[in-house]
């Protein structure tokens, strides 16, 4: 989609908006990447600075130039402050959150929508444990960000001083890798390292916790520094032995499947896929963490596989006889109960972290490497294979599954309680703003329907928290994906749960400028729950009512409070209402926008495997499983 | 269940016992023995990791393990293909009755004794897991007041050296 492709409305409507002091922007294709054969492994320009005297702060601040960061989310505090003096003086844009947890699913946002290392900063303590989240988010998700924070003074580590958390300790299991700096001297190679590992290989959050006294302290600067890390050397090319015995496997398969996860994004291995699923003929299923990596549109396309998946995708792996697995993890909400998940598939398994492969699902062809490299690899093999074979009919695997796709759509039933189907709401959003727009949404029913009603067309325009599930990703998170991308629109597809966790940043959003749209899908309740409430414990629905929606207090009222954080903001609850009130959201673009659409709480996602059973048991509406007769 | 013996190979950097340790913790792997030194070459350390764990569970460890930035090398080491030592210290009972018995059952497993007092003496012992758990149960009549037990050392047989390899691949 990146050459080519129509623009849409989305992409028209919106000018640059001067959230940027930095003026001069490097224009980058939408899924060129990062360029992962760069002779450094020190990001940026690698400018050759000769030894300077400067502080730990400044070269704190220099390190960051100098690996071509461009923006910044913090929040400063006591154990941070002599960095962000020099800070000031920098042209790199730092954009003041108003809790630390929002700097993190900014950084998440703008790395997702980027391919760019996202920078957070805090202070210590309190500011620090507030990035917890959005690391171990982007822990789960593979995002590549770095977090500074701030510590106390060297001197009195280990003596519960005032504001004195153990980051590194707390932050261990859930950071790819971590640095405590206590003498300035180390600050430019453990930040070169940082930025290295956090996107590089399987990316993912580097924490770099600086000590007060390191900041304050003289050091000499120079730059680039050396890499030293002897035991980190991702591996890239695949083992060629076993790209031809994956082609092999494809060339006698009958029910091939690629199940094409998030890998593949961060991969930015789009192109890649497209031939090689082309060449192959195969259905393609893409994960929650993959939607738009593999175009909606394309005939191949079979859906999302998983709890909330489409039965023609959760299907297709079900009766696979060979899975291509392409950066996806066998996630529990992929697979379902594991021994029952494509019992009767071969599996090939490609991804970047060894430790993935046989982690779940053990793989018959495991293939270690980015799929950036493995994808064409495989296609060349194929050519091969097909040349000396022939290429594999799958005229009744198709025929099977092009029966599901049409006797089982996407789709919902009118609630009977009169107020707007959530699920139109979203469909509308999609389908006015276009596949240039950038969707992020929160956790839970409206997360699913934004997976499910918007249709995807390229990589990065979805933002979700997947691994994860973290209530309150959206907003912020959008306001990330609009300083990355400010060109496009970006839709926050909050729920009214979600939306009061983390909507102080808001603020953030009006005074710097970030005017980002949110879509409160309002159904006065935390709604994921509340459906496994209604189809598990008998309908009692015990502590989901949050008093938001349509008869009810309206506490708080959204309208006003998004008029209070200086958004232009409306509610909109008919139907009728829906497309008008979209538009004049598109239309808005100097400030943020907030939509209060009031939605039915009865409203649920379909279809859905219950927990704790096999995929088998897939239901596209209440007790109602499809009717498997037309089975060959 | 079988018992796998690692050594790892890694950076002496503050914390990696840590993240070795809590990996082991959070991904459910039982250690059945850790020990941890300086090596041949500065900055790097080598432990020795005792797990008990099936096939698939041993790779899965191995793979966490490797996925540790600190951590530069990981070899099993078998038992036909390495030296495998324990350390023990155990203070027996001992009066003037029993020392003779006590020290010369000490002699037969090439123990020494280390410290001699009035009602007791602490042996010293070096040897295979089940060498060890033999001399502790010839020393139990006589009363046991205290063990001490490092964890297993390991080093493969041979002229290859672990961290030479390492060093060239890094």
């Amino acid at each position: 989609m990146s050459k080519g492709s129509p623009i849409s409305p989305s992409l028209m409507a919106t000018k640059s908006t001067g959230a940027h002091k930095a003026p001069e922007r490097v224009e980058r294709p939408a899924d060129a990447g990062v360029d992962t054969a760069a002779v450094s492994p020190v990001l940026g320009p690698n400018n050759v600075v000769p030894p300077t005297v400067m502080t730990g702060s400044q070269a704190i601040v220099r390190s960051l130039e100098e690996l071509g960061v461009q923006d910044i989310f913090g929040l400063p505090g006591g154990a941070i402050l002599p960095t962000y003096d020099p800070l000031m003086a920098s042209k790199m844009n730092h954009v003041l959150v108003r809790h630390e947890q929002g700097a993190g699913h900014a950084a998440q946002g703008y790395a997702m929508v980027t391919g760019r290392v996202g920078v957070c900063i805090a202070t210590s303590g309190p500011g620090a444990t507030n990035l917890v989240t959005a690391i171990m988010d982007a822990h789960m998700d593979s995002v590549p960000i770095v977090a500074i924070t701030g510590q106390v003074s060297s001197g009195v580590i280990g003596t519960d001083a005032f504001q004195e958390a153990d980051i590194v300790g707390i932050t261990m299991p859930i950071t790819k890798h971590s640095f405590l700096v206590t003498d300035p001297n180390d600050i430019p190679h453990v930040m070169a390292e940082a930025f290295h590992l956090a996107s590089t290989g399987r990316p993912g959050p580097v924490l770099v916790d600086v000590a007060k006294d390191a900041q304050q302290g003289q050091m000499t600067f120079s730059w680039p520094p050396k890499i030293d890390l002897p035991g980190y050397r991702p591996v890239l090319r695949g083992h060629s032995k076993q790209v031809r015995e994956a082609a092999r496997l494809i060339s006698a398969a009958s029910k091939p499947v690629l199940y094409v996860g998030g890998g593949v994004v961060k991969a930015h291995a789009s192109a890649e896929l497209r031939e090689l699923a082309e060449l192959t003929g195969a259905p393609v299923v893409t994960t929650l963490m993959a939607r738009g990596v593999f175009p909606d549109s394309h005939p191949q396309h079979v859906g999302m596989p998983g709890m909330h998946g489409t039965v023609s995708a959760v299907t297709a792996l079900q009766q696979s006889d060979l899975l291509i697995t392409l950066g996806a993890r066998f996630d529990d909400r992929v697979t379902g109960i594991l021994k029952s998940f494509a019992p009767n598939a071969k599996v090939i398994h490609a991804d970047i972290d060894p430790a993935e492969i046989s982690k779940n699902r053990t793989a018959d062809v495991p293939i270690v490497g980015s799929v950036k490299e493995i994808i064409p690899e495989l296609s060349e093999a194929l050519r091969v294979q097909f040349e000396a074979f022939g290429t594999p009919d799958l005229t009744n695997w198709w025929a099977f599954l092009n029966n599901l796709k049409e006797t089982y759509p996407l789709g919902w039933t009118e609630p009977e309680d009169g107020l707007s189907a959530p699920q139109r709401v979203i469909e509308r959003i999609g389908a006015l703003t276009g596949p240039e727009g950038v969707y992020v949404a929160g956790v839970g029913q409206h997360q699913m329907w934004a997976s499910q009603f918007i249709k995807y067309e390229r990589p990065h325009a979805w933002l979700n928290s997947g691994g994860a599930g973290t209530m309150g990703y959206a907003v912020p998170a959008a306001m990330g994906a609009k300083v990355g991308d400010p060109d496009r629109v970006v839709w926050a597809i909050d729920g009214d749960g979600c939306f009061q966790m983390t909507n102080q940043e808001l603020a953030t959003c009006a005074i710097n400028k970030i005017p980002i749209k949110v879509a409160i899908i309002n159904n006065s309740s935390l709604g994921m729950v509340r459906q496994w409430q209604t189809l598990f414990y008998e309908g009692r629905y015990s502590n989901t009512d949050l008093n938001t929606g349509h008869d009810t207090v309206r506490i708080p009222d959204f309208v006003k409070l998004a008029d209070a954080y200086g958004c232009a903001a409306f509610r909109c609850e008919r139907d009728e209402d829906i497309d008008a009130t979209i538009q004049k959201a598109l239309e808005i673009n100097d400030r943020p926008v907030v939509i209060d659409f009031v939605v039915s709480p009865n409203s649920m996602v379909w279809p859905m495997v219950p927990s704790g059973v096999s995929n088998d048991q897939i239901q596209v509406a209440r007790n109602m499983t499809p009717d498997w007769e037309e089975e060959d | 269940m079988t018992r796998h013996t690692l050594s790892v190979l890694v950076e002496d950097k503050p914390g990696v016992l840590t993240r070795v340790a809590s990996l082991f913790a959070r991904r459910a792997f039982n250690i059945n023995s850790l020990a941890v030194g300086p090596t041949e070459v500065p900055g790097m350390s080598r432990m020795t990791v005792v797990v008990d764990a099936d096939g698939e569970l041993i790779e899965q460890v191995t793979k966490q393990l490797n996925k540790l930035v600190n951590v530069i090398k990981i070899v099993e080491l078998t038992s036909e293909s390495s030296v495998q030592r324990d350390h023990i210290l155990v203070k027996v009972r001992a009066d003037a009755a029993t020392r003779l018995q006590v020290t010369q059952a000490a002699d037969l497993f090439r123990a020494s004794v280390v410290d001699v007092s009035t009602e007791s003496v602490v042996i010293e012992a070096t040897g295979h897991p089940e060498k060890l758990t033999a001399l502790l149960s010839v020393l139990e009549p006589f009363g046991i007041r205290e063990i001490v037990q490092s964890g297993t050392l390991a080093v493969g047989r041979g002229s290859r050296s672990m961290s030479d390899r390492a060093l060239r691949s890094a």
